[in-house]
């Protein structure tokens, strides 16, 4: 093995470049990294919007601004009806006294999903103790740092149409 | 302290516990032989590089592949619903063809150059293994988008081992996980494929590296012959190297073209009430054993026929696999020769078995 002859890589030669020799090689190195970019642009696109397809199909389910619950006028006082608006949990409650209110169902403290307690009349997160009022959704005690978002409510004969207030 | 004595002091600290100038000097002093036939010592680089695609691009399915009975539907969401779900799908598909081709060359070029012999038979073992792993990967990587054609070429291809006397239907059975190709098929196909087979093929694939690091490339006899003084050879680092990673990004190139003008298409869902669709075949590389066992089934009608077929072409395999035994002597002599024209046996009858097969189709 160590008696055949090895052909050696020309060696950059000792003597100061001409100005020309720089520049072509600086030519070289730009397209080769012009190139590089290409092909990381070129493969790294598609993989991209690839992965990405999911928040795009979520970002057009949020996109929605009315939400149609069919019988759900039939709900009876003091309970709580849950559905999804978009792609987030929202609740609908009708009171004991007959008020409809619908509200988003993400505490906005660390994002569980919050329940409604009718014995208590409030709306309770079991994560961390957070407390909302069930009527206008405002942040009551614990630590969620502001107010449920309230939907505009409208009954009729067929459901509810909960729309973006 | 200026910026070239903190790197050079990193270096040290990382060289002190990993021994990277023993790893560089390594590099420096390895060289590849160059003449005539140095053509063929690019092909084992390049099913290397179109197994690093199908990694990279296998995960990329597994995001939102789900196998079981949703399988279909699954596919059909990558290939119509994802952005670029078929450029990736089709890429996959594309790359496992091209890699299979590649190994293929890579085999009858170490055939021929005789790079099989002492002290080589390992890297021809494993390689075989490899070999036989890939035709694995590709079969069970088949049925996963489970429509009509996949469906069918299981079906078709759990025959196989079926007719092995007395264990065969257990073993089809077992594969299947049932008396028919269904969602259970799917689900063990799925496990085989993405889990059993990486972890089998992973530690092979680097043992077969590693062999190439430690013999280094061999010659062909013709070269062998040559006195050392006559022969040439250059260093790996940088110009081989830089030569092998052009290979690679021809081969990028092609498969990209390749993938994206041809995308892979899917086919209909999979019904078993339906029968089989029209001019349906083997993949490429399953077409020959697929032809010659239908060959020796007319030839020798029944039952037998179909052992004795089996019989002789697993003992044409074995024959094949144990070439490094058979063909041991540096001298051109009988054995050599003998060597040399059962390759030639055998690449005829693969290409001849391979076209009546695609003639025979309609």
């Amino acid at each position: 093995m160590s008696t055949h002859i090895v052909l050696e890589e020309p060696k950059p030669q000792p003597v100061p470049e001409s100005s020309g020799e720089a520049t072509t090689r600086r030519a070289f190195l730009a397209a080769a990294g012009a190139a590089g970019l290409c092909y990381t642009a070129a493969l790294g696109y598609p993989i991209y919007r690839y992965l990405a397809s999911p928040m795009e199909m979520a970002s057009n389910a949020t996109a929605i601004t009315e939400v149609t619950l069919k019988d759900a006028q039939k709900l009876p006082t003091g309970s709580v009806l849950m559905f999804k608006f978009g792609t987030a949990p929202a609740m609908l409650i009708h009171h004991a006294d007959g008020k409809w209110v619908a509200l988003t169902a993400v505490c906005t403290h660390l994002g569980c999903t919050v329940q409604y307690e009718p014995q208590a009349d409030r709306i309770h997160c079991a994560c961390h103790g957070g407390v909302y009022n069930p009527y206008t959704g405002a942040n009551v005690s614990g630590p969620p740092p502001k107010p449920l978002k309230l939907f505009k409510v409208a009954v009729n004969d067929t459901g509810v149409d909960v729309s973006r207030a | 302290m200026t910026s070239k004595t903190v790197s050079s002091s990193v270096y040290g600290w990382v060289d002190d516990r990993l021994g990277l100038s023993e790893m560089a000097a390594f590099a420096r002093h390895k060289t590849v032989p160059v003449h005539s036939q140095s053509f063929w010592y690019y092909w084992g680089g390049i099913s290397l590089f179109l197994f690093l695609v199908q990694c990279f691009t296998g995960v990329l399915l597994l995001v939102y592949y789900r196998p079981g009975a949703e399988a279909f539907e699954s596919v059909r969401q990558i290939t119509f619903v994802m952005h670029f779900g078929w450029l990736i799908r089709s890429a996959h598909s594309w790359s496992a063809n091209l890699m299979l081709f590649a190994i293929f060359v890579h085999m009858f070029s170490v055939f021929f150059m005789k790079a099989y012999r002492k002290p080589r038979e390992f890297g021809w073992l494993s390689g075989m293994a490899l070999l036989g792993l890939a035709t694995v990967f590709g079969f069970s990587g088949y049925l996963l988008p489970m429509d009509e054609l996949s469906y069918f070429a299981t079906k078709v291809g759990l025959e196989i081992p079926a007719a092995v006397p007395l264990i065969g239907p257990a073993i089809a059975n077992m594969l299947r996980g049932g008396p028919e190709v269904s969602e259970f098929t799917v689900q063990r196909f799925f496990a085989l494929h993405v889990v059993v087979l990486p972890a089998v093929f992973l530690p092979l694939l680097g043992f077969h590296l590693w062999l190439v690091q430690r013999h280094g490339n061999a010659v062909p006899p013709c070269e062998e012959a040559k006195p050392a003084s006559e022969r040439k050879s250059i260093p790996f680092m940088p110009g081989f190297l830089r030569k092998d990673l052009a290979m690679w990004l021809i081969s990028l190139n092609i498969l990209a073209l390749l993938a994206s003008v041809f995308p892979w298409s899917l086919g209909k869902q999979y019904d078993a009430l339906s029968p089989a669709p029209m001019g349906i075949h083997p993949e490429w590389y399953f077409m020959s054993p697929f032809e010659m066992l239908k060959l020796l089934g007319n030839w020798l009608p029944g039952e037998f026929g179909e052992i004795a077929g089996l019989l002789l072409f697993s003992a044409g395999i074995v024959l094949w696999i144990l070439i490094p035994f058979y063909d041991v002597e540096r001298e051109a002599g009988r054995r050599s020769r003998a060597a040399h024209y059962f390759g030639l046996a055998a690449v005829i009858l693969l290409l001849a078995t391979t076209a009546i097969g695609y003639w025979t189709i309609r």
